[in-house]
């Protein structure tokens, strides 16, 4: 469905961000993406729907394929259009537009008005507490909330493929649970998810395959539930110590998770 | 009494065409991120437009087809430099607005030459009497296409998808973008509006108690700025409530101006800058604009 082959992004001309990187989304699955601040993660994901321009980043060479269509120098509307649609990090809900204008928002690219309709029922199904607050302003909702609305937005496109940036960011234990079992819910009703996460338990737990990225790189790839087992992700993303004497338990995970807080 | 009610209505009504022109400004700089000068000059090329055409075609499609050419106007200058310019600074753009602003009033003055051009208005310069209080028709009747369109503006801007389309990617452009909503449609969309807004504007304001069309129709425009400014550059409510605190001083000052002929004679036309200067003392945002005004 989505193939992405030996990307190189760069921004300005000068910063390398994404070093060849080749990824493979299957129709159907659900793919996470892990790796620490810096690793390139929201580089790809703007990549994959066009916002790259406007961080001055651009496709040094390599290729985006989707469905095959050319994604590279295409923009957010057109990816839209496609069926790719993207939850931005930090959710980035409209706060001053209400729950049912974000969810109009998150439509605009949608033409098919039977479509839509379709879409907003599914969402007020999957998140019953926004069709309660639908007329509430965005920025009123809590952290969880905002982000279920964050999600029903781009659902509200009806993607094929619906890319998440960091949905546990920032949200408590309890929430991240059940955004785990929402992307689970929403992949089973037929949609294919591009995960990105530095949350790796949840990540790991709903992702049938998954790519660690490391410093713009891919350093390991494969089924999620053999992937978890392996020394490296056990250390590094789910704060367990493999029994290397030398890598005192650092808990890197939630560190890393608590400096971005304070960031 | 008679002659402060007199004053309000006037003042009101006015103040009814200044928000006309108002809204236009904070649309595009929601829509543009552009504090746009142009308006004076698109004011002024739909007055012109519309009393140079009048003569040949009637008055009814001479009204149509001067708010197109506005509109086109304005598209064109979108389309042609601010859309390219997408991402200079905010200064450098409102620059450049000034600069295409005195060129296509440059050009304007010359036709106009040393003429006034009269707008035949049907409804004539007569005026409009509710016991002692007088009000010009031609004002009468600005202010109730004025209070239509502004209704309508703020329907629109409410529930239609475009004013979603303009509220979502003026909140967050780059989110709005990832929704598959077009940017730049929105923006073009909203000088096509505000070209709109400032020929129906223009219409009135080059009517009586106003003589003609004179190159002095631009003054009027630039003082529907102050009425954006402090209402609040990004607040559509504000540009309204900014025209109508304008318009009211404005005709207050030209009214009692006897009273207030120690400051000098024409004070009026002064009185809409310090209004906004006194508001902005004490709220540097306008009554209610957003604190913040540089977007991330």
């Amino acid at each position: 469905m989505l193939s992405i082959e030996s990307l190189h992004v760069t921004y300005g001309g000068a910063v390398q961000a994404v070093r060849g990187v080749s990824m493979e989304v299957p129709d159907g699955k659900v793919v996470a993406v892990l790796g620490s601040n810096g690793a390139g993660k929201t580089t790809l994901l703007r990549t994959i729907s066009g916002t790259l321009r406007l961080h001055r980043g651009r496709v040094e060479s390599g290729s985006v394929n989707f469905d095959g269509t050319d994604l590279v120098s295409r923009d957010p509307a057109q990816a839209v259009r496609l069926g790719l649609v993207q939850v931005p990090e930090g959710r980035r809900i409209f706060g001053r537009l209400t729950v049912e204008e974000n969810l109009r928002a998150g439509g605009m690219g949608n033409r098919d008005k039977a479509a839509k309709a379709k879409a907003q029922e599914r969402v007020y199904d999957m998140f019953p507490v926004l069709k309660e607050r639908s007329s509430q302003r965005g920025a009123l909702l809590s952290g969880g909330e905002q982000q279920m609305l964050a999600i029903g937005r781009a659902l509200m496109a009806s993607p094929k493929l619906l890319l998440l940036d960091e949905p546990s960011l920032g949200l408590a234990p309890r929430i991240i649970g059940q955004i785990g079992e929402v992307v689970a819910e929403i992949n089973r009703q037929g949609t294919s998810v591009l995960l990105v996460e530095q949350n790796a338990t949840m990540a790991l737990g709903v992702a049938d395959l998954a790519y660690v990225l490391d410093v713009g790189e891919v350093s390991l790839s494969g089924d999620a539930r053999e992937l978890s087992q392996t020394d490296e992700v056990q250390r590094l993303y789910l704060g367990h110590d493999g029994g290397d004497a030398e890598h005192p338990r650092v808990r890197a995970a939630s560190g890393k998770k608590l400096s971005r807080w304070t960031a | 009494m008679t002659q402060f009610l007199s004053l309000l209505l006037n003042g009101i009504s006015l103040g009814a065409l200044y928000a006309l022109i108002a809204l236009g400004f904070v649309i595009i700089f929601k829509a543009s991120e552009v504090v746009s000068f142009t308006h004076g000059s698109l004011l002024l090329l739909g007055a012109y437009s519309i009393a140079r055409l009048s003569d040949s075609i009637g008055f009814l499609p001479a009204v149509l087809v001067g708010i197109l050419i506005t509109a086109a106007a304005a598209i064109v200058i979108e389309r042609l430099i601010i859309n390219r310019l997408r991402g200079a600074a905010v200064i450098s753009l409102a620059i450049v607005t000034i600069g295409v602003d005195i060129i296509l009033l440059t050009e304007l003055i010359r036709r106009l030459g040393s003429d006034i051009l009269n707008v035949p208005h049907p409804w004539g310069g007569e005026s409009f009497r509710i016991g002692s209080v007088g009000l010009s028709q031609n004002r009468l009747i600005a202010f109730l296409v004025a209070a239509v369109l502004i209704a309508a503006f703020f329907l629109a801007f409410k529930y239609s998808s475009w004013g979603i389309a303009m509220r979502a990617s003026a909140e967050d452009g780059e989110t709005a973008a990832l929704m598959g909503i077009r940017q730049g449609r929105v923006s073009a969309l909203a000088w096509v509006v505000a070209g709109v807004l400032a020929a129906v504007a223009a219409l009135f304001l080059v009517g009586s108690p106003t003589p003609g069309v004179t190159p002095t129709a631009y003054a009027v425009a630039l003082r529907a700025f102050p009425a954006a400014i402090l209402g609040g550059l990004d607040s559509t409510g504000g540009a309204l409530v900014g025209g109508l605190l304008i318009g009211i001083a404005e005709a207050m000052a030209a009214g009692y101006q006897d009273q207030l002929l120690f400051l000098g004679r024409g004070f009026s036309a002064v009185v809409p800058f310090i209004v906004m200067i006194i508001v902005l003392m004490f709220r540097p945002s306008g009554l209610f604009g957003t604190k913040e005004l540089t977007r991330v």
